[in-house]
């Protein structure tokens, strides 16, 4: 098995890729068939022992029943308007706050620093019964507002702004200071162009996570035309179980959106995985 | 030097401890105030001082939730934390279209739960497609019942983590994977280590603390299980409410009239006791690592 480790031997090549199909189709499979599933039409029997996998009877019409019988397109804005708002806060929020924590000494830096560490150790399900008092307290249960905001500036990516913005070297930051330069100019000139790898891997996360958030849209929202889409989906399938072709038109239309942001800003996940943003 | 302003750093910091304020460290406090009365999810509540943790003793549900939790835990950390180092290993080589390949096992992870047990559950149906081929090849004479069978239920979705977070630990692993030497693979691979050997002797320990943090990391994503369960059992906990998990249980104690705010925060400061062991653990680790 002595071999050079740039150039794999055709063999070990072939066995790679095998290996690499056989996973390809455990981990994309299932996506597929349920896509295949929302394009087949009433004709084509999709109970059938052996379903073939593509549509003999191609149709979109699942696609405009389950805006019939739900309002899937509102749901869709819904979940928009809710990762939106969670994008712009958490990309202004946790970038000033994280710059400030890591760039500027102030009283008490240490101590808020540990209490947002201190978070780490809070999984949101813990607090999100009090959460919801919190939120119905402000006015804003059955609200898009009330959905978005308690996650518009996480704990996590605040800290892990601080550890992007801590990265810089320090010569570049005192050079800014000798010539004067007051805060603000340093987080714009000095800061912000050297923490674009991890502002991308938050934003990215952010977008993701908002969007497929499920538990606290469930709890916070109770009017179904108020859902955001993931919320939506389970409604449809609670409520008209019978056809499996529009809630296969259904998921596709909150999976599709996800995975096209993703395949777009996926170089720079994995450029931020290897400067190392993500680790749990 | 210019004058500063003592103000400055707080104005920056500002919206975000104000949001470490209201939205974290009062809704923790606030889970404890709560847990001691019997406030409803509409509103209202007194002061009921212990009664919410002796009903928590004498939970039926909560105790079937708990024997989930730790099936769940026991099923998902060998696994998950196994697979995705394989999964990494396999897709760290740099051969053409490798990136095709790593971005498509992370799709499992950016897809939502929902919809992740929507297809499964369309998979896994009476009538759905796993049932169909171990028909077609006469493993079965009848549907197996994936979802409506208290245990099966329980390890479909538990499945389904699994498979979920299969690209999602690849990805940490991978990262780790970048900094195991190459050299020393090379040396063991001149001293004529079989493939498995040097998996054991020289992978295996590069990766050690990633390996620790990502079985903390499993281990409390399997105690704060919520979305599989709920819609595979399309929000009834399956047979006799029996496939819930503690989450599903707050959640269905945080909603409604018959909901019960007071309980469903003692139950949230039990989830919090039973996470914090691995938390603390990771937080050792974090420790040891810096």
């Amino acid at each position: 098995m002595a071999r050079g480790f740039g150039t794999p031997s055709t063999g070990e090549k072939t066995v790679r890729y095998l290996l690499l199909v056989l996973v390809l189709l455990i981990t994309v499979g299932p996506f597929l068939w349920q896509l295949s599933t929302s394009l087949k039409g009433p004709g084509e029997d999709v109970y059938a022992r052996t379903p073939s996998f593509l549509p003999s009877d191609l149709t979109f019409a699942n696609y405009a029943k389950v805006a019939d019988t739900v309002p899937v397109w509102t749901y869709a804005a819904n979940s928009l308007v809710v990762a939106a708002i969670a994008v712009v806060g958490n990309a202004v929020g946790a970038t000033l706050a994280g710059f400030a924590l890591a760039r500027l000494r102030f009283r008490g830096v240490r101590l808020v620093l540990g209490l947002f560490l201190a978070t780490l150790v809070l999984p949101g399900e813990v607090t999100i019964v009090s959460q919801y008092v919190t939120v119905r307290s402000l006015g804003l249960t059955d609200t898009l507002t009330g959905v978005a905001l308690p996650g518009a500036i996480a704990m996590l990516n605040v800290l892990l702004m601080r550890t992007a913005f801590a990265a810089v070297p320090p010569e570049l930051d005192a050079a800014a200071l000798v010539d004067g330069a007051n805060a603000w100019q340093r987080l714009v000139h000095v800061g912000l162009p050297n923490v674009r790898g991890m502002l991308s891997v938050v934003v990215i996360f952010t977008f993701i996570g908002a969007w497929d958030d499920f538990l606290w849209p469930l709890i916070v929202l109770s009017d179904p035309g108020k859902y955001t889409l993931t919320v939506g989906l389970q409604y449809l399938n609670g409520t008209f179980s019978a056809n499996p072709r529009v809630i296969a038109a259904g998921t596709m239309i909150a999976f599709l959106p996800i995975v096209a942001v993703f395949a777009t800003l996926q170089r720079f996940f994995f450029r931020g995985v290897e400067e190392g943003a993500v680790k749990g | 030097m210019t004058h500063r302003r003592w103000f400055t750093p707080w104005l920056l910091a500002g919206p975000a401890v104000i949001w470490l304020a209201v939205f974290n460290l009062w809704p923790a406090v606030n889970t404890v105030i709560l847990s001691f009365t019997n406030a409803k999810p509409l509103g209202g509540g007194h002061f009921t001082g212990l009664a919410n943790y002796r009903r928590a003793l004498s939970d039926d549900q909560l105790v079937d939730a708990l024997v989930n939790s730790i099936v769940y835990l026991a099923v998902c950390l060998p696994l998950l934390t196994l697979l995705p180092l394989l999964l990494a290993l396999l897709v760290e080589r740099k051969l053409p279209g490798i990136t095709f390949f790593r971005t498509a096992f992370y799709t499992p992870v950016v897809a939502s739960a929902v919809v992740v047990a929507l297809i499964w559950g369309w998979v896994l149906d009476d009538r759905g497609l796993l049932n169909g081929l171990l028909g077609q090849f006469g493993l079965t004479d009848r549907p197996v019942s994936f979802l409506t069978d208290r245990w099966l239920l329980l390890f479909s979705a538990i499945a389904l983590t699994t498979w979920k977070g299969l690209g999602y630990y690849m990805v940490i692993y991978l990262s780790a994977l970048g900094n195991v030497g190459r050299e020393l693979h090379e040396a063991a691979a001149v001293d004529g280590a079989s493939a498995l050997r040097r998996f054991w002797h020289v992978t295996i320990p590069g990766v050690r603390p990633t390996m620790l943090l990502i079985s903390v990391l499993i281990s409390v994503s399997a105690l704060r299980v919520f979305s599989e369960l709920y819609v595979l059992s399309n929000g009834t906990g399956g047979p006799g409410g029996r496939d819930m998990s503690v989450v599903m249980l707050i959640q269905m104690y945080s909603r409604g009239f018959s909901g019960h705010i007071g309980y469903a925060s003692a139950l949230s400061l039990l989830l919090f006791v039973i996470t914090i062991g691995p938390m603390l653990l990771l937080a050792r680790l974090g420790r040891k690592a810096a």
